[in-house]
């Protein structure tokens, strides 16, 4: 059964230096106990997206249901249903991590005994114990996410949505985040997760909506969206600039070779897999082309966006990602 | 849950959530009390001696009631930018994707305001009885100056909320929130006689809210209140004071509240 259904989204924000259509008809159904990651560059639609669904936002065109439940009629029901987390979601720095929980557990129209529980568990559970009765403002990024995260679970949501969850993070706090995503998902909460990095989307979805330009442009597993665009290349890095249109033509006489002047990079098909890479390193030591870094290398999804939009899924600060960039589109 | 029970629970967590910024940064409020004491001894020991009041009587006691109302009146800067913080930082959004009331918010806010600006007029109050203010009248009539006080810091609120979620950044609510709140407190009675003031100036500092309420809070305290004794605003200081604070109510709140329901569009 589809969690959420979403036909035709359209959203126009109104800015002084013009409109800015953020959505351009977006369309996605997400089953019960998958994740679904929105993958795309910044300004792509992911967070107006999000936003829509979460209510935080209306919609100028289409509709959205959350468990069949309209997200702008019957809204305070589907908040009964949701959590959220992420850039725009966020905790009371002032407040300790346990006050935040039990704030928001009240909220979520828990009782005041039943949110100090639930409050205490999701501490536990997100290694926060330690930190529990200080103020929010005292944490580290890695652990105010983490309790952003706490955060939005405290009803029991049977949808989370997380927006960027590890935008920010050091590497070391990315693994312990995505683990905890991990967990939740396996408890059988259904996710829609954006991000920017391709590896993440990799990682924890069991599917992918590319989106560019307020457009779903594919969908698809990671294994589907990676073979639409080939398989294995070998690419070799030639030390002398000179060197590198001969290189190209002996390893592929007939012209096939793609050839990055500048990083001095050559890239060819390769159907032999380490068998070719081999006979690649052989036949240019025998003509004495030195080279900087040769290897085979599988597609990853950045490869996917580059084939899919003509241009790299490159980080692009943009204003929708400042959220009150997005109150003064409100006006 | 019935809706008005769900509305004042929700709005008492956010009231409570408001009010523990109070001891986690006592700067706050320390600060805010220290800048109402400065006021009072530079006017009381500096500008007060070059101040005659008409009528006689004296300054100090001429001066507590305006020092109230102004510092009522700036604390509307501190609720925009309390606000404009909660917006920025993305909390507000998080309050809304919850399934809470949605009055909440900014009722939890005011209500808040009004606990936190009682504690601050009674800190004032003691520092003008320290340098010689007194009340000269009885306990119905300061208790409905202490009334009169706290419906228009109520009224303050609903504007700080206003202020602070239509600007962009927290820097904004601050240079804006001065800009509205330290003419109207500086061209009134609060400091000086009006009787002072050049004459164009006179109307707009006899029927400005701040003079109305630091007139009509002179008047139930009984200390000196030189209106010139013939104009409307000095006869009926209570009455506009009253008017004011309702009329900016009236305007303030729908403002604030049309504002905030808004923020999804």
């Amino acid at each position: 059964m589809a969690v959420i259904e979403a036909e035709g989204l359209v959203k126009v924000f109104r800015t002084r230096g013009g409109e800015v259509r953020a959505l351009d008809g977006v369309d996605l159904e997400v089953r019960e106990g998958t994740v679904l990651g929105l993958l795309g560059p910044n300004g792509a639609g992911k967070t107006t997206t999000v936003r829509i669904l979460a209510t935080l936002l209306r919609a100028d065109a289409g509709r959205a249901t959350i468990a069949g439940l309209d997200v702008a009629r019957d809204a305070q029901a589907v908040r009964r249903l949701i959590g959220l987390s992420g850039q725009y979601a966020a905790v009371d720095e002032n407040l300790t991590g346990r006050e935040n929980l039990w704030m928001f557990g009240r909220l979520y129209q828990l009782g005041s005994a039943e949110a100090k529980q639930r409050a205490g568990e999701l501490l536990e559970r997100f290694d926060l114990e330690d930190a529990a009765d200080r103020v929010a403002k005292t944490y580290s990024g890695g652990m105010r996410r983490r309790l952003d995260l706490a955060a939005a679970l405290i009803g029991r949501p049977r949808l989370l949505f997380l927006d960027e969850p590890t935008t920010g993070l050091d590497p070391r706090s990315r693994l312990g985040m995505w683990d905890v995503i991990r967990g939740q998902v396996r408890e059988g909460t259904t996710l829609l997760l954006t991000t920017q990095y391709l590896e993440e989307a990799d990682e924890l979805a069991d599917e992918i909506a590319v989106v560019d330009h307020g457009r779903i442009i594919a969908r698809g597993t990671a294994d589907e969206l990676k073979s639409q665009v080939g398989g294995e290349r070998i690419e070799v890095v030639v030390h002398d600039r000179a060197l590198l249109a001969h290189a190209a033509e002996l390893l592929a006489p007939d012209g096939s070779a793609s050839i990055d002047d500048h990083t001095r990079r050559l890239t060819i098909a390769a159907g032999g897999g380490a068998r070719q890479l081999v006979d690649v390193v052989r036949r240019l030591g025998d003509e004495n082309i030195a080279v900087d870094d040769v290897g085979l290398r599988r597609p990853t999804l950045d490869d996917v966006f580059l084939a899919l939009t003509g241009h790299a899924a490159e980080v692009v600060a943009t204003e929708d990602n400042q959220p009150r960039a997005t109150k003064g589109k409100a006006r | 849950m019935s809706a008005l029970r769900l509305a004042v629970a929700d709005g008492l967590v956010i009231s409570w959530r408001n009010l523990k910024r109070v001891p986690r940064i006592p700067e706050l409020a320390i600060f805010a009390i220290l800048q109402s004491i400065m006021f009072v001894l530079l006017f009381a020991f500096v500008f007060g001696g070059a101040i005659p009041i008409p009528g006689g009587g004296s300054y100090r006691e001429f001066l507590m009631p305006g020092i109230f109302v102004q510092t009522l009146a700036f604390a509307s800067i501190t609720t925009a930018i309390a606000v404009a913080d909660d917006m920025t930082k993305g909390l507000i959004d998080r309050f809304r994707s919850l399934p809470m009331a949605r009055s909440a918010v900014l009722s939890g806010r005011t209500f808040a305001d009004i606990l936190y600006n009682t504690g601050i007029l009674i800190v004032l109050m003691l520092t003008g009885l320290v340098v010689g203010w007194r009340v000269n009248s009885g306990v119905a009539d300061f208790l409905a100056a202490v009334a009169l006080l706290l419906f228009f810091t109520y009224a303050m609120a609903w504007i700080g909320v206003f202020l602070g979620l239509v600007v962009p950044t927290v820097e904004v609510a601050q240079q804006l929130g001065f800009l509205i709140i330290f003419p109207i407190t500086f061209v009134s009675n609060a400091f000086v006689p009006t009787e002072t003031l050049p004459s164009w100036l006179q109307p707009f500092a006899e029927w400005n809210p701040v003079s109305a309420l630091t007139g009509a809070t002179r008047e139930l305290f009984g200390n000196p209140n030189p209106f010139a004794s013939d104009s409307w605003p000095g006869e009926h200081a209570v009455l506009l004071s009253l008017i004011w604070t309702v009329v900016l109510l009236a305007v303030f709140m729908p403002l604030a509240i049309s504002k905030y329901r808004a923020i999804d569009r």
